[in-house]
């Protein structure tokens, strides 16, 4: 397993590199070194001048991919891509371009996005697979009928719903809780549990659609119907057997986004103030500002690379069959 | 069961009457205490006097620093009153052979003028660790090594802070700092024009900069036309005549900071941990920065080391009625903290509003119906429901123009070389100007929210006219009493002898397409489109939008590929030439990367320009300005747009609040009725508990069924039976 682990580590590199690649390209296709400058600076009464000085105090003065005028390494070597992409394969990011620090403001805001992801991807994935399993097991009755149209409506709900709904009728309406805001420490829970509802609430029916397909599939199967015939009960059957071997297709959704955690929700961070990461790449694309946007996407990148590995890593777990060779 | 049911619900019941607001955001150790609850959407870019240029920076920056001017809270027209300055500066101005001349002077004659400013005595700098000194009177934090900053985030992590007295050489240092190469001081090429001394500074600094990658000892380096003239003087020296100087007095570009703090910043590690002035700032001013957290929330603490400065006793007509003088002589500030929290949407904000969580709002087009109802006179007030609450209503015209600009180096919007293709075009752009009706926009796009523009100044700064002197005769005429637009015929005539009868070209027969440059925007941005193109239908002219990315937009504009576009300008200082330099051929975008986007030049209005912006207001430069308002609204290259209208509400616990963009120094003055705010939180913040029963009963009644199917099929036997 280790020899697989490091042979996926490797082909992680050229990924990374290719990610990065699309990113820079992408990124200088909208924006120019100038454009980045008179973001940062302003548009009023900035002059030509200032803009060379900030480009030039920045490296963004020196060619994209290519410097025709440095000689030999040089004209690789002496390029934004390469002056921008090599620090970052150290995990070094550098400064935004407001002049602070990327590494710091991501543990900064990885915190209050874990805090809200954590409990509503534990929350969801309970309430869900719960949910699921109920349906199987009352399948073909009109409650498995009015479950499976529950899940249908709601997951027809755009999410923009549940959350202004949410604050209107928990907050406002029976002010129980606050309607946004943080507050870092266990006073956290008062701000968490009402965006960590909505989300549980919102994903759960298209998630419990699709583990109660994974669990139809799965309860077809002869090992249980012998698993009944010897007499077991239902609940054992479904939680113990049928629960058991679903979880390969389970692990294939469920492990590849416990990394991502880190990077939050845009959406219910920014209804909820809750301080995370989720904004991060977006306040970044809108400021133009490049160097959180490489590492946000690098950081996102190496995330789904892990979380594609440790779903190879979980598949072993939940079936001795599995080899990584 | 019934019984299990009643008891687990009977605490939810019971909750209510304990009386407990459940839903307050704010830490319960804040409940009472004497502090102001505000929002931020967009977090501040910069903190450091030198580089900030934003109104949302300004909320903040204002606060905490000093500069040597302030406006007046209450008086209008806008007045600069001394701020750290112990009175208004002395301004001396000389000819070319050094003789002092009189008050009176063209500005033509005056080769230089000379600010001598007394700052007051005996003020203090906030505490800040900048500042701290040993027993021997060396800076305590002057040579840190990296294991001393082990475990510091922010300024508060340094156990002992120091202050000092303000001096003369603060503001020098400051003004320096404006020709920092790192700083990126965006007035500093503005400034350097009156002031070349600063270019020579930059030039050193910037070769200094190039040798070395850490701090810039800034007391090495004099700045040539700046002088510390003793302890508490100092004396700025400028080319020429720029009596508009006096208004960046009142901005922290020019507000002192001690060199200390660029020497405790400029240490090794510092910039890492985000301890830049850029994030901690550090004043004289009634506030200072105690949390930092942009993302979450930002508090100013009031400064233990401020001097203290008397409630104003004078004002305006009406302010002694609105109670804005209640506080007369009474020693600021009031309140101890401002505690500002992000709210990056709406919806929230302006729930927590009405809850009371925050004291005041502004109007947003999602919750305008909801706060102000419009009279059948076009009046506005209150709603019902706000009233109930006893939220008050405050507005105030912005000293800012939204407008539509042509730009005339477009062969069509300019007319090109010849005197009679100009002649032309300025009889199209006037057709247009007529036709585009802005008084309807701001009715549908704006709910009201603004004042039709009848020329660049925004009313309430001098050399705006009111009334039918006022009013843009091409566009408008006075009819009983008041301005009526003319009728689409006036634009339908000027657009035929403009060459374009029935919106067709008169020798080809092509139809006349006009687009719109712009950014795409966000919702009713369709609506608006159609609303333009539909008032280009009524002239039969053709209507074509071009939306484009917010860069390319700006590369059209700078290189002046743009035909009409939509753009704004929020006065800096309140005098005419802020607003009327945007039209000056020396700001011409394309040829000289000014402000001056449509490209316009009049030689006339240029000259008259040049005149005007160094003239003291009274009645011969406000000939000068209506001569070049009348140029404008003949040449017409602007549709005028319009003056946004600030709607902001306040609860009633506010008191001495009043609207007026200029002054942003307003913390200080405010003052917070605490008991009738926790009372109003109270009430309207008492939780309802039994929809969370009635949940909870309704999770058990869906799940009886399905837990008596479930015991049934367990017990069922093969054959059908009971078992």
């Amino acid at each position: 397993m280790f020899a697989y682990i490091v042979r996926r580590l490797l082909y992680a590199v050229p990924i990374l590199i290719g990610v990065n690649l699309v990113t820079f390209g992408l990124f200088f296709v909208v924006n120019s070194p100038d454009d980045m400058a008179r973001m940062q600076l302003g548009v009023k009464r900035v002059t030509p001048e200032a803009i060379e000085r900030w480009k030039a105090e920045r490296g963004y003065d020196r060619p994209l991919f290519f410097n025709a005028k440095a000689a030999g390494s040089g004209q690789v070597t002496d390029t934004i891509f390469f002056q921008k992409s090599l620090r970052m394969f150290a995990f070094d990011f550098g400064r935004a371009d407001d002049g602070r620090d990327i590494a710091q403001e991501m543990r900064d805001r990885m915190g209050p996005s874990l805090a809200l992801a954590l409990p509503t991807f534990v929350m969801g994935l309970f309430a869900s697979i719960s949910f699921a399993l109920i349906l199987v097991f009352f399948r073909a009755s009109y409650l498995d009928f009015w479950g499976v149209v529950l899940c249908v409506a709601m997951m027809s709900i755009s999410s923009l719903f549940y959350i202004i709904g949410g604050q209107w009728l928990v907050s406002k309406l029976w002010a129980l809780v606050p309607i946004s805001g943080y507050a870092p420490g266990l006073d956290a829970w008062r701000f968490l549990v009402l965006p960590v509802a909505i989300s549980v609430i919102a994903g759960v029916g298209s998630n419990a659609r699709w583990y109660r397909t994974i669990f139809l599939e799965e309860v077809s199967r002869d090992y249980v119907r012998t698993a009944r015939a010897k007499g077991l009960s239902e609940r054992v059957v479904l939680f113990r057997h049928v629960l058991k071997n679903a979880m390969i297709p389970i692990l294939t959704g469920v492990v590849v986004v416990i990394p991502l955690l880190f990077m939050g929700s845009l959406l219910v961070e920014s209804f909820f103030g809750i301080p995370g990461l989720g904004s991060y790449t977006i306040d970044a694309i809108n400021a133009q500002d490049f160097a959180v946007v490489r590492a946000m996407v690098f950081i996102g990148s190496v995330l789904y690379i892990v979380g594609l590995i440790l779903t190879d890593i979980s598949y072993t777990l939940v079936d001795p069959r599995v080899r990584l060779e | 069961m019934f019984r299990r049911i009643c008891l687990l619900l009977l605490p939810c019941l019971l909750l209510p009457a304990c009386g407990s607001v459940w839903n307050d955001p704010y830490p319960a150790a804040e409940q009472g205490q004497n502090i102001m609850y505000s929002a931020f959407t967009d977090r501040p870019k910069h903190l450091d006097p030198v580089q900030s240029y934003s109104e949302d920076e300004a909320t903040f920056l204002y606060q905490i620093y000093e500069p040597p001017l302030q406006y007046h809270y209450l008086k209008r027209p806008y007045t600069l009153v001394p701020g750290s300055a112990a009175a208004m500066p002395e301004v001396r101005r000389y000819d070319d052979a050094g003789r002092e001349l009189p008050a009176t002077a063209p500005a033509s004659q005056v080769a230089k003028s000379v600010y001598e400013i007394r700052i007051r005595p005996g003020v203090l700098y906030q505490p800040h660790p900048a500042l701290a000194r040993r027993a021997d009177g060396t800076l305590r934090y002057a040579e840190l090594r990296a294991e001393d900053l082990k475990g510091v985030r922010g300024v508060g992590d340094f156990a002992e802070t120091g202050t000092r007295e303000l001096e003369a050489g603060d503001f020098v240092h400051q003004i320096k700092r404006l020709a920092h190469p790192r700083l990126h001081s965006p007035i500093f090429e503005l400034i350097a024009d009156y002031l070349p001394g600063l270019k020579t500074l930059q030039s050193a600094l910037a070769e200094e900069a190039a040798r070395n990658s850490g701090w810039i000892d800034l007391e090495r380096h004099a700045v040539p036309g700046v002088e510390v003239v003793d302890r508490y003087t100092y004396r700025i020296t400028l080319k020429g005549a720029y009596p508009q100087f006096l208004y960046w007095l009142s901005m922290p570009f020019f507000a002192p900071v001690p060199p200390e703090a660029d020497r405790f910043y400029g240490q090794p590690g510092m910039a890492e941990r985000n301890l830049t002035l850029d994030w901690w700032p550090i004043g004289t001013g009634p506030y200072m920065l105690a949390e930092n957290n942009p993302n979450a929330r930002m508090v100013l603490a009031r400064n233990p080391n401020f001097r203290g400065e008397a409630y104003p006793c004078e004002g305006e007509h009406g302010d002694r009625e609105a109670g804005l003088l209640d506080d007369c002589g009474k020693t600021m500030p009031f309140v101890d903290e401002v505690v500002f929290t992000r709210e990056r949407e709406g919806i929230p904000y302006w729930n927590k509003f009405l809850q009371g969580y925050y004291d005041a709002s502004g109007v947003s087009s999602d919750n305008f119906d909801q706060a102000v109802t419009m009279t059948s006179q076009g009046d506005v007030t209150l709603s019902d429901e706000m009233r109930a609450q006893g939220i008050r209503l405050l507005t105030s015209v912005s000293p800012s123009i939204f407008y539509l600009g042509f730009n005339v180096l477009d062969n069509v919007l300019g007319g090109g070389e010849s005197a009679e293709g100009q002649t032309r075009a300025r009889k199209l752009r006037q057709a247009i100007s007529i036709a585009l009706d802005m008084d309807e926009f701001i009715s549908i796009f704006l709910n009201g929210r603004g004042v039709v523009a009848m020329h660049p100044i925004p009313p309430g700064i001098f050399g705006a006219r009111e009334g039918e002197a006022g009013i843009n005769p091409v566009v408008y005429e006075w009819r009983d009493g008041r301005p009526v637009r003319r009728s689409r015929e006036v634009a339908r005539r000027l657009l035929a002898e403009a060459g374009y009868p029935d919106g067709r070209d008169a020798k080809t027969g092509e139809p006349l397409i006009l687009n719109l440059d712009t950014t795409p925007g966000g919702l009713g941005d369709k609506a608006r489109s159609d609303w333009l193109a539909k008032q280009f239908r009524e002239l039969g002219v053709q209507f074509v939008v071009r939306a484009t990315d917010y860069n390319r937009f700006q590369d059209k504009i700078r290189e002046g590929n743009a035909q009409m576009f939509f753009f704004g300008w929020n006065a800096d200082y309140p005098d005419p030439e802020n607003m009327l330099f945007l039209l000056h051929g020396a700001q011409a975008k394309v040829k000289e990367s000014g402000q001056n986007a449509a490209n316009y030049v009049n030689p006339e209005y240029d000259r008259l320009f040049e005149k005007m912006k160094s003239m003291p207001d009274g009645p011969e430069r406000q000939a000068v300005i209506d001569r070049m308002v009348a140029i404008l609204q003949q040449d017409a290259p602007w549709i005028f747009g319009f003056h946004p209208k600030a709607y902001s509400l306040q609860h009633a616990w506010v008191l001495n609040r009043k609207t007026g963009s200029m002054v942003r120094n307003t913390l200080k003055y405010q003052r917070i009725d605490l008991g009738r705010r926790d009372a109003a939180r109270a009430q309207w913040n008492r939780p309802i508990v039994w929809p969370l029963g009635l949940l909870a009963v309704l999770v058990v009644a869906a799940l009886a069924p399905a837990f008596v199917h479930y015991r049934r099929r367990e017990r069922a036997t093969a054959v059908g039976g009971r078992g």
